[in-house]
């Protein structure tokens, strides 16, 4: 199959980027949308072109480092997959597909198709974590946890950090990222003891990133590719107003 | 064999069941006044590099922490299914500190350190409390108490799991605790960073040389110590189950710096992945062992038969791992599943497009439990192989075939982590210690987490301890000679401005790894292989093309660099799997097998480590070993007739 190409070329954080058309052909359908890029890449490189700057790494859709906006959908149309899980035979052959990078402004670009996304490692290491030091810890099975609350913790933990829910948001807002961590701990006897302070301090540098606030648009549930319900954005709201009360 | 030099790996005296216990009592340790005086670098953020940071912020230490990736959560650890090991005996099986011990040794085929795989045993317990303290979602029985299940022929079960993303919700912990002590000011971290080189002030390791992937710089930074805990090298055979950007070069440039590297040889090749389908492809995607438990392998038994799977009958079908092995059947171990695939294959009887793929069939296990047990047991996986396959394993078989999965090779360590560097120590699948031979299902996420939350905070404290270490600067002689050498080597890469990109180069690389130096491995293949890899090496000196500009965000520049290194790297595994005239574990030398096909051990002549020692480029390397004492696992032979 071949397939026309608009691929945003923005050759650094401060120089004007563009759409550039590109074509390409002999593509097998059991390729994936990277690889597919990767053969786009090695074509330019051929022609004495600089190649397409992208990110991936696991390429199975578990590390979060992809993350494209393929015909203006985050991790692309077909849903509940990430950017390196989309074949090529979930298109046609002569389609015209536009690819761009996540964009939020607190997601500032690096190159091409590659952001940057450590506002989401600044959010973590204000409370995405219980904090116990090594060795500190008693028997596991002392703390028995309802099988439902560990299955709705997973969901939740299930979260790959890979910024789609942002990309995907009219506001930019990162509720459903911070919403999932909250809601993970929230549903473990673990997370108690710094249930309040947790919630408090990952909004407040939620809000200081530049990310915008949730309108329930749930745009962010649709691109999310492990499908975190936007259910752990109002959990993190209960939470954050009874944090606000608890601290009067 | 040219063993010349041997090793001592430093093993405290005393039973095995006690050496640990007092080897802790016995090592020095750093007032927590003078921690702070010490600063730590660690390459790596996967389940070893996260857990040894966040760890060593706790206990006091400056840490400097660096990852490739643009955050540490991304570390190829994440990508981890199946589980974690623990002796825990939570199952009231008989399990046992001493058992997963025996287990690990017997697993490894005897080519693993007694000692350190006690250790690993013994602190398996501590890294679930450890994780489960933290907020790991481990799977629950209703009542409330961890779940447990058998992974990988095990006869008890001691394995924890988050479903499938037991290796992400490890590495989410260990990423909490790191950036905890990044908040709290004790751990620095810097992503987005790749170790281009080890600095040594006095014949010890004082820093690194990093390339930041951003904007191309070279950066120095100067420590007390350096902690490698980088992976593993399974990408040298280009496609494999690792992700695209996992590498071997800062243990490699580590090697050139005087740190040896221990049974290059010794890989996995995991059996149940989705086969190759063409040339551009990138990876290979695992799928859990657990299929093998109801899915049945066979290939036709005739060459060449390109009829449909549906149209072969049952007669004309060869079930060769049911019938090579009754016993164990479907079930036999990675390696022995692995090499019987690619024998039929090479035999001419491989299925699919390429020839090198099996069928793993559920249509007798859907007509005897039903499509809705089998959806149950399978039904993510099954998904899984559609999407990527296009093929309904319902309605059709799957088609398998072996990947490189794992590398039980890598730096060589003594007891305490430390490899023949001084103050250089290596954590995780970047290490060679502990494994042996052949990797037991469940065990790399518990030898990452043990080596970073249990092991190094003590061993590294005793350095520290009882080491004088002068101030260093970067700005040092010593700094300035290894930044301009690898100034120097970016410069030789972009320099050469040929045709070729290292993504060809590096396929040309991985044909002949798997094929000389993967699943079966013979004299005249790695003496191939010893004529080949210069060549490509040649080729990729004269003939490679970088794009773009070396201060700049250049994803070409790093893969060049990587694909440089493991030309090296795949060269010494050809030289130490033709060294090692026996089969053990993962290593399999057609000309040692017995009367019925299987891998025959050489005790007598190879129950020991092989270390290679860097000599100069160009020069053969010298093995070194370490001899391997067996003083509570007897070796035995492995039979799974």
């Amino acid at each position: 199959m071949n397939v026309n190409l608009r691929i945003w070329r923005q050759p650094g954080p401060n120089a004007p980027g563009r759409l550039v058309d590109y074509s390409l052909d002999e593509i097998d359908p059991s390729q994936s949308f990277l690889e597919m890029l990767d053969k786009l890449n090695e074509k330019l490189i051929h022609e004495g072109q600089e190649p397409v700057a992208f990110e991936s790494d696991c390429r199975e859709g578990i590390c979060g480092n992809c993350g494209l906006v393929i015909n203006g959908i985050a991790h692309g149309p077909k849903g509940a997959c990430t950017t390196c899980e989309v074949r090529m035979r979930q298109f046609n052959s002569g389609d015209t597909i536009t690819v761009e990078p996540f964009r939020a402004k607190a997601f500032p670009l690096i190159k091409d198709l590659v952001v940057n996304r450590s506002a989401f490692d600044r959010i973590m290491s204000k409370g995405g974590f219980v904090a116990v030091n090594t060795g500190s810890a008693q028997d596991a099975n002392l703390i028995p946890i309802h099988k439902d609350d560990a299955e709705r913790a997973m969901d939740a933990a299930a979260c790959i950090g890979c910024g789609a829910c942002v990309a995907a948001c009219p506001n930019a807002s990162a509720s459903l990222f911070v919403g999932a961590k909250v809601s993970q701990f929230t549903w473990l006897p673990q997370g108690q003891v710094e249930r309040h302070t947790r919630v408090l301090k990952m909004v407040k540098q939620m809000d200081s990133e530049g990310f915008g606030d949730c309108s329930n648009h749930a745009e962010c549930e649709a691109a999310c590719p492990k499908e975190i319900s936007i259910s752990n954005i109002g959990r993190m709201r209960r939470e954050y107003t009874k944090a606000v009360f608890a601290a009067v | 064999m040219s063993a010349k030099k041997t090793l001592d790996a430093k093993i405290p005296p005393g039973p095995v069941t006690e050496k640990w216990t007092q080897h802790k009592f016995n090592m020095k340790l750093v007032n927590p006044a003078n921690k702070r005086k010490h600063t730590v670098i660690v390459v790596g953020t996967g389940l070893a590099g996260a857990s040894a940071a966040a760890s060593l912020g706790e206990l006091g230490y400056n840490v400097l922490n660096f990852c490739i990736q643009d955050s540490p959560r991304r570390a190829h650890s994440v990508a981890a299914q199946g589980g974690i090991n623990a002796a825990k005996n939570y199952q009231n099986d008989g399990d046992s500190v001493y058992r997963l011990f025996y287990d690990t040794v017997k697993g490894g085929d005897f080519r693993a350190r007694e000692a350190n795989v006690h250790r690993l045993a013994e602190v398996s317990v501590s890294i679930i409390d450890q994780c489960v303290a933290q907020g790991v979602p481990f799977a629950r029985e209703y009542g409330g108490m961890l779940s447990n299940r058998s992974f990988g022929g095990a006869q008890v079960s001691r394995t924890f799991y988050a479903r499938g993303q037991t290796g992400q919700q490890l590495l989410l912990g260990a990423y909490g605790a790191l950036m905890r002590q990044v908040e709290e000011g004790k751990v620095k971290l810097f992503p987005r960073r790749e170790m281009l080189d080890l600095v040594k002030v006095n014949d010890v390791a004082r820093g690194i040389i990093c390339r930041n992937l951003v904007t191309g710089e070279l950066e120095r930074y100067a420590a007390d110590a350096v902690l490698l805990c980088t992976g593993g090298y399974s990408t040298v055979f280009y496609l494999s189950t690792n992700a695209v950007n996992c590498n071997a070069t800062a243990a490699w440039r580590c090697y050139k710096r005087g740190a040896y590297f221990a049974n290059p040889c010794f890989t996995q090749i995991h059996p149940t992945c989705i086969p190759r389908f063409g040339e551009t492809q990138s990876k290979l995607t695992l799928m859990s062992e657990s299929l093998r438990n109801d899915g049945r392998v066979w290939v036709p038994k005739r060459k060449g038969d390109d009829r449909k799977p549906s149209e072969i009958p049952e007669t004309e079908r060869d079930y060769f791992l049911e019938a090579k092995y009754p016993a164990f059947g479907n079930l036999v171990p990675r390696d022995i599943a692995s090499r019987n695939a690619q024998e039929v294959c090479q035999e001419g009887r491989g299925v699919g497009p390429t020839g090198y793929a099996v069928y793993l069939d559920f249509g007798e296990a859907i007509q005897r439990l039903g499509k809705d047990v089998i959806a149950q047991r399978y039904g993510n996986l099954f998904a899984m192989y559609h999407e990527i396959t296009g093929d309904d394993p319902y309605e059709t078989p799957m088609m398998i075939y072996p990947a490189p999965h794992y590398t039980m090779g890598g730096l060589w360590v003594d007891y305490n982590l430390m490899t023949t560097v001084n103050g250089l120590f290596a954590l995780g699948e970047a290490n060679f210690s502990d494994h042996g031979a052949n990797r037991l299902g469940a065990s790399a996420l518990m030898q990452g987490l043990a080596d970073g939350y249990f092991v190094i905070p003590y061993t590294l404290g005793n350095y520290l301890a009882t080491t004088k270490l002068d101030p260093v600067t970067t700005e040092s002689p010593e700094f300035d000679a290894v930044a301009a050498e690898v100034q120097a080597g970016v410069d030789k890469l972009m320099s050469i401005k040929g045709k070729t990109t290292a993504d060809e180069i590096h396929r040309e690389l991985g044909n002949i790894m798997i094929d000389e130096v993967g699943m079966s491995r013979h004299e005249k293949g790695l003496n191939r292989a010893l004529e080949e890899i210069p060549r490509i090496r040649e080729k990729f000196w004269n003939d490679l093309c970088i794009p773009g500009d070396a201060k700049d965000y250049n994803k070409e520049l790093e893969k060049a660099g990587r694909v440089a290194d493991f030309l090296e790297l795949g060269e010494l595994m050809a030289r130490d799997a033709l060294e090692r005239k026996e089969s053990c574990g993962g290593h399999f030398r057609l000309e040692s097998q017995d009367s019925e096909g299987e891998a025959k051990r050489d005790d007598e002549n190879f129950t020991h480590v092989a270390a290679w020692r860097f000599r100069g480029e160009d020069k053969v390397p010298e093995r070194c070993v370490e001899a391997l004492e067996y003083e509570n696992v007897k070796p035995s032979q492995r039979s799974y007739k």
